[in-house]
């Protein structure tokens, strides 16, 4: 008999052979030594807390829950999800105003949707942002996303809603705080996109913030029961109307599929294979034959690929950048997959700014290196920090791929 | 996802193969569960030390016909060996790794504890001795970092006085290694090198031992200068007008991570595909062909190609796993060599030759793996999760790794 195997915990430390390669790939170590690295934060600090949660350290705030420790890990170790599920169990410090706001994404949004030009304004304003910066101790560095006057839904209800109905195929589309809020043109590219594909995009009934920004402040309960709210609704369309649920951000659906179940638990292993990135759905269309894309022959552009942290957890970024590559005008190149140092909210919080330049700036380096047209990513966070410390424009592929798009080809060539 | 070639495993059997491949046009992906065993490298490579009844050996082309089937050079070779290891070095070259060493005659280098060891090729980093009591100084400064416990002064110069080499020791405190020690477990050599990707870090790491310095003959230090690149090393040397001998550290390695950075970063620029952090967990096999692998991230999105070659390493990297009766390979249930009698296979004198070490894969003489004893046609495995051989006995384990990578590579190259 091995008893080994009936001595595996949950997070499974104990696979942990000590071999130090994540302490190499952690972007926090060399920037930040407060961060004790995560093989002492993860694995060997679990042994010390199961005896006794005194041994909690506070230190463990400075993970960026980047996940590339575990992408590192020989010996398939969820480094990064022992220290967020510490974070989650042993701290007792309740979050302060600047984070519970910093991660109510969708709350504020809904705030501040009706006023945007007024709030847009008045984010960009030195005065505002000196007090933002002394007050609530968000960096003055930082320039928030632009909040849209109109929210993606209440578009999506007036002026998308009825049309998808008249498609054969149809998939369900979990949208984000970003895409409702600050960005709903790429909610319209998606729909242009899957539009041209056959397909119809519907809502999910009532979305919510996915939890991202409320897991890493510390609001757990919030978090669970927004996922679990999500996780019931996104049921509804996986389950009872057998549609798929797609999305355009990667840290959304990364948490929707691996957090939700790793740090809320949160069962969600019936839906969890139908949840995916846009660019993977199509990329499974294209690779079963089932689908041909059609390009414009006047897309002409040079684009930089950055891979966001979750994507490179989620090995996904071949998904996007073979859709990128079948465009015939692009010049593709990849970018050395690195954390861009924002890491959702971290980057945003006054005492961890200069960690957060400090990941980014070979990153930012090698971008004007490379000099591109635009940078391209699948996440919005990474979208902010390198439009806020580089002079180039970002764009999620999805838009690119709906602004390069052939659509009557498309529709003829597959005959839709 | 279609490639000519998906090689399972990215350590140097892995990589090697790839880049052979990629080089000649083939496009290839590497599926890699992690980072490899490259990051405990010494910095060298053995061929063949010693024949399996223990004969040492001093030219290793001289010995190879000593060797029997199954031992993978039989296989091979001496003549193809003889051939693959002028091109392995160019090869090397090419990705920006300089090596040296001669196949008709090992050389030593220095082991992290200060005795030298037999070797084939070793990196140009590190000193080289011909003979093993032929020492190039005859005083020498060993110098350290305090906090850091992976570079054991005190071994070493045990070792270099019983050659009559004069040891002094000295520590040097630097205020930007001192704020590594901030947390004493991230005191590692991976964190001091990066320190040292600034010229004005070695700048005043040269100042500062120079008081220790004026009447040796060369300085002796821990393997942390140059984790992305060579230079920091050629800058250092370039400052001290003394020999520089740099010896490898306790994991991580060093100069390993750099080498395993060079190779992955020259098969990407070669146009190869590198799916970090993913694991082949089954394949579609009809009768003696694999038709499809799967892996963890992208679950049902199969990975096709013409061939498939199995470098999923030993024991180690779960290439091979060990039941309490058995030995089994867990991607395509392969046949495996094992002794069926567990007290076998292992001595308690553990400087012994132990028998698990040479527990693998059977193959063909082409390196065609083999399932319930039927050849699969379009599958090799290479590397250290073959049997034939004891890679710590026999001191041939990079040596295995990188002729079996060549030789099934160029197998590959003649089919097409």
């Amino acid at each position: 008999m091995n008893l080994q195997q009936y001595n595996i915990s949950e997070n499974n430390f104990e696979q942990c052979i000590k071999c130090t390669v994540c302490t190499v790939y952690c972007p926090v170590i060399p920037i930040n030594s407060n961060f004790p690295g995560p093989k002492h934060a993860g694995p060997d600090g679990e042994r010390f807390r199961l005896k006794d949660p005194d041994f909690y350290d506070k230190s463990l705030k400075y993970c960026l829950n980047c996940k590339r420790c575990e992408v590192a890990c020989p010996s398939g170790v969820k480094i990064g999800d022992i220290i967020q599920s510490a974070r989650i169990k042993y701290n007792t410090a309740s979050p302060k105003l600047r984070d519970i706001l910093l991660a109510n994404t969708d709350f504020v949004g809904t705030l501040s949707t009706p006023f945007a030009p007024v709030v847009n304004m008045a984010l960009g304003l030195k005065p505002v942002k000196l007090v933002m910066d002394s007050v609530l101790k968000i960096d003055h560095h930082r320039t928030f996303p632009r909040y849209s006057s109109q929210t993606f839904e209440s578009w999506y209800r007036k002026n998308a809603e009825e049309e998808q109905k008249k498609f054969p195929r149809h998939i369900s589309y979990f949208h984000g705080c970003y895409v409702n809020y600050n960005y709903p043109q790429l909610g319209k590219d998606l729909i242009k996109i899957m539009n041209a594909a056959g397909y119809g995009v519907h809502l999910l009934n009532k979305e919510k913030c996915c939890g991202v920004p409320l897991i890493s402040n510390g609001l757990i309960k919030q978090a669970t029961s927004q996922g679990q709210h999500n996780i019931d609704v996104i049921r509804e369309a996986v389950v009872d109307k057998n549609m798929t649920v797609v999305g355009t951000s990667s840290s959304c659906m990364f948490t929707l599929r691996e957090e939700y179940p790793h740090l809320l638990h949160i069962d969600n292993s019936d839906v969890h294979d139908r949840v995916e990135l846009a660019t993977r759905f199509l990329f499974r269309l294209i690779d079963n034959g089932d689908l041909k894309l059609v390009f414009r022959k006047d897309y002409k552009k040079r684009i930089a690929y950055h891979t966001p942290c979750h994507m490179e957890r989620l090995g996904w970024a071949i998904y996007s950048t073979s859709l990128l590559r079948m465009i015939p005008g692009l010049e593709f190149i990849m970018l050395d997959s690195q954390c861009c140092g924002i890491a959702g909210t971290y980057g945003f919080k006054k005492e961890n700014y200069a960690t957060s330049q400090g990941i980014g700036a070979s990153l930012f380096k090698q971008i004007a290196d490379v000099n591109p047209d635009f940078v391209a990513t699948d996440c919005e966070t990474c979208k902010w920090q390198i439009e806020m410390s580089t002079p180039y424009k970002v764009m999620n592929p999805i838009s690119i791929l709906a602004e390069a798009l052939d659509v009557e080809a498309i529709q003829k060539i597959n005959r839709l | 996802m279609k490639f000519d070639t998906i090689i399972i495993g990215g350590g140097l059997a892995g990589l090697v193969a790839g880049i052979r491949l990629q080089e000649k046009g083939r496009q290839c992906a590497i599926v890699s569960t992690g980072q490899s065993a490259l990051h405990f490298s010494s910095g060298s490579f053995d061929l063949l030390g010693k024949l399996p009844d223990g004969t040492e050996v001093d030219n290793p082309m001289g010995m190879m016909n000593r060797l029997d089937a199954p031992h993978p050079y039989s296989y091979i070779g001496s003549e193809a060996i003889a051939v693959y290891a002028d091109e392995f070095s160019e090869m090397m070259k090419r990705a920006g790794v300089n090596l040296v060493g001669n196949v008709s005659q090992n050389h030593y280098h220095f082991t992290p504890m200060g005795s030298v060891k037999k070797t084939w090729l070793t990196l140009k980093d590190f000193t080289i001795l011909d003979r093993p009591d032929n020492f190039p100084w005859k005083s020498v400064a060993i110098i350290n970092f305090p906090g850091f416990l992976d570079f054991y002064t005190k071994f070493i110069a045990d070792e270099l006085e019983k050659h009559d080499v004069k040891c002094k020791l000295s520590l040097v405190k630097l205020p930007f290694i001192e704020k590594i020690r901030t947390n004493p477990t991230e005191m590692r050599s991976a964190n001091i090198a990066k320190t040292f990707e600034k010229e004005e870090n070695i700048d005043a790491f040269v100042e500062a031992v120079s008081p220790y310095i004026k009447d040796v003959e060369a300085i002796v230090v821990p393997a942390v200068f140059g984790i992305y690149s060579d230079k920091p090393l050629l800058y250092l040397k370039s400052k001290l007008n003394k020999d520089v001998c740099t010896i490898a550290t306790m994991p991580p390695s060093v100069p390993g991570i750099r080498m395993q950075q060079q190779l992955i970063h020259y098969f990407i620029r070669q146009g190869g595909t590198f799916m970090l952090g993913d694991t082949v967990e089954r394949a579609d096999i009809e009768k003696d062909e694999v038709k499809a692998v799967y892996t963890a991230n992208h679950s049902d999105i199969k990975m096709t190609a013409d061939n498939y070659i199995l470098a999923s390493g030993s024991f180690f990297s779960r290439g091979i796993i060990a039941r309490p009766d058995s030995v089994y390979e867990p991607v395509f249930d392969l046949d495996v060599f094992y002794d069926t009698d567990r007290s076998h296979w292992y001595d308690t004198d553990v400087f012994a030759p132990q028998k698990y070490m040479s527990f693998g894969v059977i193959t063909t003489p082409d390196f065609h793996a083999i399932r319930k004893h039927v050849t699969i046609t379009n599958l090799y495995a290479i590397g250290s999760i073959l049997s034939g051989h004891n890679a710590l006995h026999e001191g041939c384990g990079g040596g295995v790794s990188i002729m079996s990578a060549m030789h099934v590579a160029d197998n590959l190259l003649k089919n097409k």
